[in-house]
């Protein structure tokens, strides 16, 4: 589960999609998201980064996150 | 150090459908507080789902209805629809506020007796009233509008029997330029069925003739509908007049003025496109001044007006089940009322706001209601904030029918709250429990015992 | 006109802020562009157009010498309030003087909230909704009936049952009418039954069925200054139309009965702001109001070029000044309208698509 190489992301949200043309926003929890897969981090470590942030039990962001990853897959932004 | 507010990631694409997002923060606004009672409040002490009526906004609107009227024409009464919303509770705010009672079966009419409105303040509507029903509504000298032949004859037979002098009116349908027309309940006015009514009614020795009724159709959007049906009436009442010397008393209009509520397929939100008060009243007056009878003549303007009294006194309560994702990747959320508790969302488009305040960002999202049935959709599409699970929502403008016609199908009724003029709560309907379902419940003997381990 | 334009002075001196919608100058194009182009060119005043648009992909908004900066609002079916909400947010930053809506879908809720704009410190222009309604597709034929205009005459069905009745009145053919868009010409029963179920399922009912008129098609662009007069009308045929009957070109035309039937419309309806009327003339000389739209038409540049250029005349009108009615104007002028592949980045997309604002 990677980023595809030529995603291009922006600071404030925006991901283009080279490979298709598509354009996508996202907000600030998806945008930290993004940079760490950028970064190759796997998903515990995501887990443990963005629960010592936020205010979330890990139950719950281990969901949202199940349905953001699947999300990014459905637009071809992961490999 | 405290940890930052936690909002669900999302992600979407950027295309037409999600540009709408710009400038509808107002629709995203949470409401905390009914008249001044927080919403978490009435939720952790009456449960959820719960429906809550303001008392203020009823007494409210119904002031407001009828000084509309009252500045316009000087001999106006409101009678309440009970079908709209029959809570003994409701009901006695109208009836305190002066409103008479419009029942349309045996059952409501024992209800408004129950709520102690006297026998001559009552309207008994509707093509259905037994034998017994319409003797009973004779000695209690009620208002009985007459909606069909068979009804007429039972009345006179009845009469002859046992002696009664009923008053009574005739409901007339007629073309009033809109569709659909409502030709089933009454007598036709073009087909000249509704002048042979009323010269039958005349021509018999124990029927008083006392007023005509019409109801020309429900959600009317149309004041110059009102004003074609009060000119018709007129017409009539003129006829009458001159014909046999007799004055009525009333002319009853009937119901159908809208709530400011979005019917489902309506461009424009029902807030911005629906009539005010004002325009069907100047609709009807203008017409009866102006139709030329003497003013000792003029008669008493009768409304029954529901939803447009009540739809915006209630509200309902609810909680967020869960969240999940359809397999074409649209939002889903699921509530803890659906189609059995809010009934109108088979025709409305309703307002829902969160409880809670979010971030900026929002989804579309279907909202389902939990019933294990595929019907049971709430909201087909809605632009909400990120909703969670135990987020809670309030919907707008359910006081009206929903609290007549919801099903007890699947899940158990709700509690109703009432939010008097001193901002007290007050329970006006339980939440049902098993017991009370069963009450009426009977098994056979043979059917109480099973062998299943 | 000379003479006219030196009465103006006093704008000349502030720059004048002004919101234009419509900015969609696609194949079936929005007016906006058009009006802003019309504006852009006048002497007289120096303005500041503010865009607002409701879809990211609005070519105005990227062509950055028509427009200085673009808002995104909410589709008019999010009604009133917030549509309210989103201009005072723009006009906190823009400090807007005059909003200028071209979309029909639009107008009700701009004609709605005139009072409240105006309180703002926004002007409008526009008709009342008495006016407004008055010219509505289902009402027309009522409403000229009454002030003598000539109209087809249609009848208002709901079911299809009553065509067969509807054609015994109007004769075939005729054409059937959905209640926003979409017309079909009908030559016999089984037809018009085709193009009455068709027509419900796209724009649901009533139908609208009316007598065929067979003529040629003049288009003709007013304002009126809303106590009846008009202070411009300029009348235009087509010379080509696109497969969705939109003008691929038109010529000014010299006729005065077309510019009597446009004053006599401003006048009985004391008209405000821009309108334009689709005309038919039949071969023995019979004008008949096909349509009235209650704004301007996307062809109102040649107005401009033919000299009058009633959107910056509007302008004037909205801020107070008096203009007097346009006489003389280019006859034989003609427009062609033409595409062009606009360039621009993702940049600018994104930024539209994710902010609101470009």
């Amino acid at each position: 589960m990677r980023l595809k190489k030529n995603i291009a992301t922006s600071d404030e949200g925006f991901i283009f999609n080279p490979g298709t043309g598509d354009s996508f926003s996202t907000n600030e929890i998806g945008t930290e998201i993004i940079s760490l897969l950028k970064e190759n981090k796997p998903q515990e470590i995501i887990i443990e980064t963005i629960c010592a942030k936020y205010d979330v039990d890990q139950n719950q962001f281990e969901k949202d996150l199940d349905d953001y990853l699947s999300q990014l897959k459905d637009y071809t932004i992961l490999e | 150090m405290g940890k930052i507010r936690y909002e669900r990631p999302i992600i979407q694409r950027m295309n037409t459908g999600f540009m709408n997002k710009f400038g509808t923060r107002t629709e995203f606004e949470p409401v905390t507080n009914i008249e001044g009672v927080s919403v978490k409040s009435l939720i952790n002490q009456y449960g959820s789902p719960l429906f809550v009526i303001s008392e203020k906004q009823i007494r409210r609107n119904y002031q407001n209805a009828t000084r509309i009227f009252k500045t316009r024409y000087p001999k106006i009464q409101f009678a309440w629809s009970y079908k709209t919303n029959y809570m003994n509770a409701v009901c006695q705010v109208f009836h305190q506020e002066g409103a008479w009672a419009e029942v349309v079966s045996g059952f409501e009419y024992e209800k408004a007796l129950g709520n102690r409105v006297p026998g001559n303040k009552i309207i008994f509507n509707g093509p259905d009233k037994t034998d017994e029903q319409l003797i009973a509504a004779a000695r209690n000298n009620s208002l009985i509008h007459i909606d069909h032949y068979d009804e007429l004859y039972s009345l006179i037979r009845l009469s002859e029997e046992n002696n009664l002098r009923p008053r009574v009116a005739v409901r007339v349908n007629m073309d009033t330029g809109i569709y659909p027309k409502w030709d089933r309940f009454g007598f036709n006015f073009e087909n000249g069925q509704a002048w042979n009514a009323i010269t039958r009614i005349i021509n018999s020795e124990n029927l008083e003739l006392v007023g005509l009724h019409c109801h020309i159709g429900t959600f009317m959007l149309s004041p110059l509908a009102y004003a074609t049906a009060t000119s018709k009436l007129c017409e009539l009442t003129w006829s009458i007049k001159e014909k046999f010397n007799k004055t009525l008393q009333y002319l009853d209009l009937g119901g159908g003025f809208p709530s400011m509520n979005t019917l489902k397929g309506a461009y424009l939100p029902g807030s911005d496109t629906v009539p005010s008060i004002d325009q069907f009243a100047d609709a009807i007056t203008d017409v009866i001044l102006g139709y030329g009878f003497k003013q000792g003549d003029l008669p008493l303007l009768i409304l029954e007006s529901g939803r447009a009294l009540i739809d915006d006194a209630g509200y309902l309560l609810g909680t967020v089940i869960a969240t999940k994702r359809l397999s074409d990747g649209r939002r889903a959320t699921i509530l803890d009322f659906g189609v059995n508790t809010l009934f109108t969302s088979f025709w409305y488009d309703h307002k829902v706001s969160p409880v809670e305040s979010f971030g900026k960002h929002t989804e579309e999202m279907v909202l389902y209601g939990p019933l294990c049935m595929n019907i049971d959709i709430v909201r087909e599409s809605i632009t909400m904030p990120l909703l969670e699970k135990g987020n809670h929502l309030v919907v707008h403008k359910v006081g009206a029918y929903n609290m007549s016609q919801w099903m007890q199908f699947i899940t158990l009724r709700p509690n109703i709250v009432l939010i008097d003029n001193e901002n007290n709560t007050h329970v006006i309907r339980k939440a049902e429990t098993l017991e009370y379902l069963e009450l009426n419940e009977q098994v056979p003997e043979h059917l109480k015992q099973n062998s299943l381990k | 006109m000379e003479r006219q334009l030196k009465n103006f002075g006093q704008l000349g001196n502030k720059r004048i802020v002004i919101a234009v919608t419509a900015l969609n100058a696609i194949d079936s194009p929005g007016p906006g562009v058009a009006v802003i182009r019309a504006i852009r060119e006048c002497p007289d005043f120096d303005v500041r157009i503010i865009g607002l648009c409701y879809e990211s992909l609005e070519p105005g908004l990227y062509m950055h010498d028509i427009v200085d900066k673009t808002y995104q609002v909410p589709y008019p079916s999010s009604g009133t309030d917030t549509l309210m909400g989103r201009l005072m947010h723009i006009h906190e930053i823009e400090h807007i003087d005059l909003i200028i809506p071209n979309f029909d879908a639009e107008l009700f809720n701009f004609i709605k909230l005139k009072d409240k704009l105006s309180d703002a410190g926004i002007r409008t222009y526009l008709p009342d909704l008495v006016q407004f309604e008055a010219r509505d597709k289902i009402k027309l034929y009522e409403f000229g009936n009454k002030h003598g205009l000539t109209i087809p005459k249609d009848i208002i069905i709901h079911q299809v049952k009553d065509l067969s009745e509807a054609a015994e009145k109007l004769g075939y053919p005729m054409v059937v009418k959905g209640k926003f868009y979409d017309a079909i010409v009908a030559n016999t029963l089984e037809q018009a039954q085709k193009a009455f179920f068709k027509i419900q399922a796209k724009w649901g009912l009533p139908i609208i069925v009316q007598e065929f008129i067979n003529g040629t098609e003049i288009n003709v662009a007013a304002l009126g200054d809303g106590e009846g007069n008009a202070i411009s009308v300029i009348p235009m045929r087509k010379l080509y139309i696109t497969d969705k009957g939109k003008a691929w070109a038109g010529i000014t035309l010299d006729d005065t009965s077309f510019i009597e039937l446009a004053r006599k419309f401003v006048k009985v309806t004391k008209w405000r702001g821009g309108c334009e009327l689709e005309i038919m003339q039949t071969a023995d000389g019979k004008s008949y109001i096909m349509e009235v739209n209650p704004r301007f038409p996307a062809w109102i540049y040649l107005t401009a070029a033919a000299g009058q250029n009633q959107p910056a005349a509007m302008v004037k009108m909205a801020l107070g000044e008096k203009v007097e009615t346009f006489t003389d104007y280019e006859v034989g002028k003609i427009f062609i309208r033409y595409a062009w592949d606009l360039i621009t980045d993702i940049r600018e997309f994104q930024k539209i698509s994710g902010t609101g604002e470009l």
